[in-house]
């Protein structure tokens, strides 16, 4: 199947649009939830309670021998929540710094379930193979009954995010003035936390645990570099990571191998790359484009005021001079002048030059502008 | 008798085990411009963080104009240190000027017209309502600390803390600051600075308070603020750190 087999297909094949729909929202909700993880500079959080879910997956297991994913991301969610609340715990009674508190987590939590995983796989029952799914995720097991778990978690999510708009900008902001006003932050913080939790579990069984924490980042890095707004960047990061779920759906379908998840996360590394080299404000591209133009203009802003000194020095301001007294000058060049002669404010006569009026006036202003060009 | 705005008693708080504040008693009356001194990890922002309650102290209370903090969180404003945010958070100055209104508005409501133009007075006080719609990571030190002031004004509270207002800013910006502050204390508020520049605190400020993990003194400036303060505060140290 190639990439436009596809597209005609995934109207009518039944699985394919489960699987296309659920990745889709996927992306489109850990992509929102994402920006309030990156700029709370928690790039790591994600990571650590995607690990702390895996001995939730196990336990699950254990107690019901149950295999269905509702069961086991049950498990999932309560292991994860409590690795969030022992990582809050310890940077709030032990002063460890933050990403100390999650590494520790995360790696308990993830060695412990490996552990659990291995005994599992030891037991002489059949029944066992395909937990280790959710260590890389596996976008084929998909049934609609996932897809709508995870549309209601997002519609909650978007529900509860308007609502908290204005509190959760704050807080991302300025925790400490948040709480000078009289909001209660530990409250905000555990819902924003708790919905990152529930979107991060609900992911596992697609992306996996390893992969789990780019699907939270990557749109939401991607989004940044192109908006200075929160809402705008919040939208774009859901998009983007919409975007990747099916972009990255499409391919792996195409390839008959390619297992989904790490296409997923390529996809929408993709956007990081792409963002980060393209965007017109905060790109390296524009960046060193910018760089290049204003040091151009600057040396021909030099010249021209080297020439506007030499021209006050006469009465006629379109008094010729001779070409050869610029060479003293160290801005100059051939192609800066013609380049002041393009733009009027320079005339050329043989071997002598003059400036215009308006190269006059643009001289005598260069210094005097004022910077505030807003508005 | 000057009414009483803040009272802090028998403060006391540790990040770890050695306290960083101890045992503070502290009054300010109403209507003072106040400069907190004191060298380096004195434990100037620390105290303004207890009294707002940011910081939870080990021992001590604290009380705005008789009752409790919690009760009168409405009366005091907060100018926090300009370097504990991240600029490049994407929103622009009035958003952030804006968010001196949440506190008023409360759980869920947004701000509005009214909000949108208590904000603008509060920009334009500062001298930086051209600023209004700029990124905030592309302003300047000084402006963003305009901007911090400006939030802090459309609070209208009756008691301002602000930390280190003068941080990083020209004499320009600094007389365009100090002037709002006597303005504001001539409007009756009390205001409370954490403050580096010894030279200016005559000039500035009619009371002071010295700081250096102990309460060293308090009072109006005119008053207490001599060599013998200044010794106690930053000299003794001084010397035993140059000992060890
Ligand atoms: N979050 C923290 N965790 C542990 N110790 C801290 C923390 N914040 C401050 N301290 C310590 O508490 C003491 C007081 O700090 P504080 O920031 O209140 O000093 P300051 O007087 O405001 O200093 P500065 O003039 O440098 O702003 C210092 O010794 C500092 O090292
Ligand atoms: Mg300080």
């Amino acid at each position: 199947m190639d990439i436009q087999e596809y597209f005609s297909l995934v109207f009518s094949d039944y699985t394919l649009r489960t699987i296309t729909l659920g990745t889709a929202i996927l992306g489109a909700v850990t992509g929102m939830l994402g920006s309030f993880a990156v700029l709370r500079k928690q790039s790591l959080l994600g990571d650590a309670i995607s690990h702390a879910a895996l001995p939730g997956i196990a336990i699950a297991f254990l107690i019901t021998g149950a295999k269905d994913s509702n069961t086991l991301l049950f498990g999932a969610l309560i292991s994860g929540l409590i690795g969030t609340f022992w990582i809050r715990g310890i940077i709030t009674k032990t002063h460890l710094k933050s990403d100390t508190a999650l590494g520790l987590i995360l790696s308990l939590f993830f060695g412990f379930g490996m552990l659990l995983l291995t005994f599992i796989q030891k037991q002489p029952n059949a029944n066992q193979a395909g937990l280790d799914k959710y260590l890389f995720g596996q976008a084929a097991t998909l049934v609609v009954s996932d897809v709508w778990m995870m549309a209601i978690v997002t519609g909650l999510c978007l529900l509860v995010m308007l609502t908290f708009w204005k509190e959760f900008k704050i807080l991302l902001f300025d925790a400490d003035y948040t709480k000078t006003l009289g909001f209660n932050t530990k409250f905000i913080d555990i819902l924003i936390t708790s919905f990152i939790v529930l979107a991060i579990v609900l992911g596992l069984q697609t992306v996996g645990v390893v992969l789990m924490s780019a699907m939270l980042l990557a749109p939401a890095a991607a989004a940044r570099q192109w908006t200075n707004s929160l809402s705008v960047m919040v939208f774009l990061a859901a998009i983007f990571g919409a975007f990747s779920g099916v972009l990255g759906t499409a391919i792996s379908a195409s390839q008959n191998n390619l297992s989904t998840g790490p296409v997923i996360v390529l996809v929408a590394s993709v956007f990081v790359v792409f963002s980060f080299i393209f965007s017109p404000s905060r790109g390296l591209l524009f960046k060193q484009l910018r760089f290049i133009k204003n040091r151009r203009d600057l040396q021909l802003h030099k010249t021209l005021a080297f020439m506007h000194q030499i021209a006050a020095t006469h009465e006629d301001i379109s008094h010729p001079h001779a070409i050869k007294l610029l060479n003293s000058f160290q801005g100059y060049t051939k192609s800066t002048l013609q380049k002041l002669v393009d733009k009027d404010y320079v005339q050329l006569q043989g071997n002598m030059w003059s400036l215009t009026k308006i190269g006059f006036e643009t001289a005598a202003n260069l210094y005097t502008k004022q910077t505030t060009e807003d508005e | 008798m000057k009414k009483i705005a803040v009272k802090v008693d028998d403060l006391t708080v540790a990040y770890n085990y050695k306290p960083v504040l101890w045992d503070i008693d502290l009054e300010i009356p109403e209507g003072v411009l106040m400069a907190i001194v004191g060298p380096n990890g004195a434990g100037k922002s620390t105290l303004i963080k207890a009294i707002l309650g940011i910081l939870k102290p080990i021992a001590g209370s604290v009380s705005i104009y008789g009752k409790s903090y919690e009760k009168q969180r409405q009366l005091v404003a907060y100018v926090p240190q300009k370097g504990s945010v991240d600029w490049d958070f994407p929103t622009t100055a009035l958003d952030v000027v804006k968010m001196g209104t949440y506190g008023s508005l409360g759980w869920i409501k947004r701000p509005g017209q009214k909000e949108k133009k208590a904000a603008l007075e509060a920009l334009e006080k500062v001298g930086m309502l051209a600023f209004k719609n700029r990124q905030i990571s592309q302003l300047s030190g000084g402006q963003q600390q305009r901007i911090f002031l400006a939030r802090a004004l459309v609070q209208n509270a009756s008691i301002y803390f602000m930390d280190e207002p003068f941080q990083g800013v020209d004499a320009t910006t600094e007389i365009a600051i100090i002037n709002i502050l006597k303005e504001l204390r001539k409007a009756g508020k009390t205001v409370i600075v954490v403050h580096h520049d010894l030279q200016t605190v005559p000039e500035y400020f009619d009371w002071v308070t010295f700081l250096n993990v102990k309460k060293i003194a308090t009072g109006p400036v005119k008053d207490i603020f001599n060599d013998d303060n200044l010794t106690k505060t930053y000299g003794i140290n001084y010397k035993v750190s140059i000992q060890e």
